[in-house]
């Protein structure tokens, strides 16, 4: 795994860990939602950042009660296939407010990256190092968006006014 | 004509270049078979049983001459001579190799064809009636919309990863040439009692194993909506929509279990918190994509003009007007139906030497455009009425003159056994056998309007269930059958078709659609009353008697 | 419908693996040797359900030469030529029962 973060290489603050194992001290730590739910209170005094990992198959909206407390949301894609998180992602962003770091984990490839960087995603775990070492190319295959989203490119209808149509008086 | 500018080329040239990159990748190995499917899938590129199928969008079904040549000269270089058109406003390629498709996609891409989102679990294209701009019906030029929606959905980011496919067709005119009740999404253009133009919105329409009619969601959204209406509806989709079983993962399925009431009240939440925002379409906007659709400069002519009336008494020539030729919204113009229904020929199906002569048909009468409707017909929309006989003479010349649109041997069919992976039995032989039954002019004339839709698989790319006679092929031990359904349609009185009786065999469909015709033809009320309405009159019980006593 | 990649495996007679060459798609055929060959005369026939997951396991290996691999029925006629053993199959083979455009 290899996690990018604005198109950079980082290394990964966070330490994952499941359900059943004990938080390693003073570290940051990335968690499931059963746990993050289950332990809120103690969670809530533990001076280190806590990150969650939410679910495709739970409205984001009801992430919002807790979005003060959390220093990292995950998103997951359990399939490259799989694209609940994109919609996800963009609510948290256009609808929840959330400015701190949004990543993707699961299987992430390299023909995806454009479609999480403009949904929002800050941060991309990478399934192989090939498709990490082409994100730079990877995101900037495009230089034309027909549509907004999250990244706050003008969408081509707005872009072309004012500009003669082709063809026209000619 | 829309005209594509240098946004559109550039578009158009990356997503060649990101597809070279994809193709190179597989073919190293870099990506598996399983990871690439999906991207080839995006740029329309199917495995089927002989080798890699492209399907090349028509978006709203126009095309410019150019095009058509371009589409032709991919046929010749990279194909076999032929494309075949289909039921979604594309043409398929059927005979391409995996290592040229770069190569025909950058040729197509020069004239602003493409593949892009023609398959894969993606908003495909956007599809309308063949007669747009051209059809005095109509509220408005439904293809500015379906531009506008053509841009929105390209490469989306949210919404490229569907839980399946998403359809979207419009129409314009009350008369619903375009099937918009039986597509994930229908839109009916229309002028609310404040001369405003809006949509009316149903969703959940579809065919393949469990057909559904659409159902209305709202009446009447302003045209100025469109894009956030459909967002919703999309996030909403997108979040909820069955991922866990394919058969399940259509929006039909999602609106059906929690009732198109649900799904309308949380499309509406959704739309509430974007409807002003970035997606709003303002007049500007509007008016910027309506400067982009160039129109012909038409002069009113003479209608009808005497070079016509003289021509009209040729009986081939009259044959052919009365049945393919229809009334254009500007006086002394017409629009013309070009059959791709030749008896015995494989239905939507043009050589490439056919596709230069509608061409060049264009070129020299029609302002060089050229439609695809779903019936997969070809259609000139902007001819002056006095040059239908010499555009007649050059379309019988290349065997596209057939007089029978509309009628019983123009059949829609899809690939079925002979070419595709997922069909169970073959559907262009049964098609071209019923036609060669009905060729006789006078008594498919007699027969009037009757539209035979054949399937070869339960997926219904043929649009069995809306057929007025439906013909759906299913396997048996091995052996090929066909179940017969009466009383579809897909027009804007859309209804699924009523199973006859049992499936017979592939030798017997010819013989029981005889026989099924030669009953409507006794039971009709008077010679004006369409097969269609017959069967709504008195159902498919008189059909059944008759037909089953006679096998 | 459910493709012959996606029916259970049943053996009740001859079979081979096919597949489509990744190149073009072409009809292709598993061979004696571990490679494919687009005649169906070089096809290794098998007659068990084991011999027939061995040799789809085999083929599926790596798809960088043919995709999509399955066990497709064939018939030995009376001079010891293979045969496609249905009509899917025999199109594959020979290609659509109709005359294409031209």
């Amino acid at each position: 795994m290899r996690l990018i973060e604005n198109g950079k290489p980082v290394e990964d603050r966070f330490v994952r860990v499941s359900d059943d194992e004990a938080l390693p001290e003073g570290a940051a730590v990335l968690i499931g939602i059963e746990r993050f739910l289950k332990d809120a209170e103690a969670l809530r005094e533990r001076p280190a950042p806590v990150g969650v990992i939410w679910p495709n198959s739970r409205p984001i909206a009801e992430i919002e009660p807790y979005l003060g407390r959390i220093a990292l949301i995950a998103l997951n894609f359990p399939s490259f296939r799989d694209g609940r998180a994109y919609s996800q992602a963009r609510l948290l962003r256009e609808r929840l407010g959330w400015t701190g770091p949004l990543r993707a984990v699961g299987n992430v490839l390299r023909d995806q990256f454009l479609l999480m960087q403009r949904s929002g995603f800050d941060q991309i775990e990478v399934s192989k190092a090939a498709d990490a070492d082409a994100f730079d190319e990877a995101v900037h295959r495009y230089t034309v968006f027909y549509q907004p989203a999250t990244d706050r490119r003008p969408s081509l209808l707005r872009q072309r006014l004012g500009r003669s149509a082709p063809g026209v008086g000619e | 004509m829309y005209v594509y500018d240098e946004f559109d080329r550039a578009f158009l040239a990356e997503r060649v270049a990101e597809f070279r990159d994809q193709v190179a990748r597989r073919l190293s190995g870099a990506l598996s078979e399983d990871e690439f499917k999906p991207l080839r899938l995006m740029n329309g590129v199917y495995l089927q049983l002989h080798a890699y199928m492209l399907r090349v969008a028509i978006p709203y079904g126009t095309l410019s001459s150019d095009q058509l040549r371009r589409l032709a000269y991919v046929a010749r270089t990279y194909d076999r001579g032929y494309g075949h058109f289909t039921t979604r406003q594309n043409i398929q390629f059927n005979w391409i190799k995996l290592e040229d498709l770069p190569d025909a996609m950058a040729a197509l891409a020069e004239v602003g064809v493409h593949g892009i989102q023609t398959s894969g679990n993606c908003i495909r294209n956007v599809t309308t009636d063949q007669w747009a701009g051209a059809t005095p019906q109509e509220f408005d030029d439904p293809r500015i919309w379906a531009e506008i929606l053509r841009q929105y959905s390209t490469l989306h980011p949210e919404f490229t990863y569907l839980p399946r496919k998403f359809k979207i067709a419009i129409t314009a005119a009350p008369k619903d040439r375009a099937a918009t009740k039986v597509h994930d999404v229908g839109l009916r253009l229309h002028r609310n009692e404040a001369g405003e133009l809006g949509f009316e919105v149903l969703v959940g329409g579809g065919l393949g194993r469990t057909p559904f009619v659409g159902k209305s969601v709202r009446a009447f959204l302003p045209a100025r909506h469109l894009l956030s209406y459909i967002e919703a509806i999309m996030r909403v989709y997108n979040q909820y929509g069955r991922r866990d079983n394919i058969y399940k993962a259509r929006i039909k399925i999602l609106v059906h279990e929690i009732g198109a009431e649900a799904f309308a009240k949380a499309v509406e939440a959704e739309w509430e918190a974007i409807r002003d925002g970035a997606l709003h379409l303002s007049d500007e906007i509007i008016a910027d994509i309506r400067s982009r659709f160039l129109y012909p400069d038409f002069t009113p002519r003479a209608d009808p003009p005497a070079a016509l009336v003289a021509a009209l008494e040729d009986p081939a020539f009259a044959d052919w007007h009365r049945n393919s030729v229809h009334p254009h919204k500007v006086p002394g113009y017409a629009i013309v139906t070009v059959s791709l229904k030749a008896i015995g020929a494989p239905p939507g199906d043009a050589t490439a030497d056919q596709m230069d002569v509608v061409a060049a048909l264009a070129d020299d009468f029609g302002w060089r455009e050229i439609r695809v409707g779903h019936e997969q017909n070809l259609c000139l929309p902007n001819v002056a009425q006095e040059d239908l006989p010499a555009i007649w003479r050059r379309l019988e010349a290349a065997g596209l003159a057939t007089p029978n649109v509309n009628h019983i041997s123009d059949i829609i069919a899809c690939p079925g056994l002979d070419y595709c992976a997922l069909a169970n039995a073959r559907a262009i032989p049964v098609a071209q056998e019923i036609a060669k039954r009905f060729k006789d002019l006078d008594r498919s004339r007699a027969i009037g309007r009757l539209h035979v839709n054949i399937s070869g698989c339960i997926n219904a790319c043929g649009h069995h269930h809306v057929g007025h006679i439906g013909i759906l092929g299913v396997e048996k031990n091995g052996q090929e059958f066909y179940q017969i359904t009466l009383g579809g349609r897909a027009d804007e009185h859309a209804q699924l078709g009523t199973l006859l009786g049992p499936a017979v065999s592939y030798e017997q469909v010819p013989g029981l659609i005889e026989d099924v015709v030669d009953t409507y033809m006794e039971l009709r009320a008077d010679p004006q009353e369409l097969f269609i309405d017959t069967v709504a009159r008195l159902g498919v019980e008189p059909f059944k008697e008759r037909v089953y006593a006679a096998h | 419908m459910a493709s012959p990649q996606q029916q259970k495996l049943k053996v009740n007679g001859p079979v081979a693996v096919t597949a489509n060459r990744l190149t073009d798609g072409a009809v292709v055929w598993r061979t004696a040797q571990e490679g494919w060959s687009p005649n169906l005369a070089d096809a290794v026939i098998v007659t068990t359900a084991d011999q027939a997951i061995a040799l789809l396991a085999s083929a599926q290996k790596r798809d960088t030469d043919a995709v999509g691999a399955y066990v497709a029925p064939v018939v030995i006629e009376a001079d010891g030529a293979i045969a496609p053993g249905n009509l899917r199959e025999r199109i594959r083979v020979a290609g659509p029962t109709f005359e294409l455009p031209h």
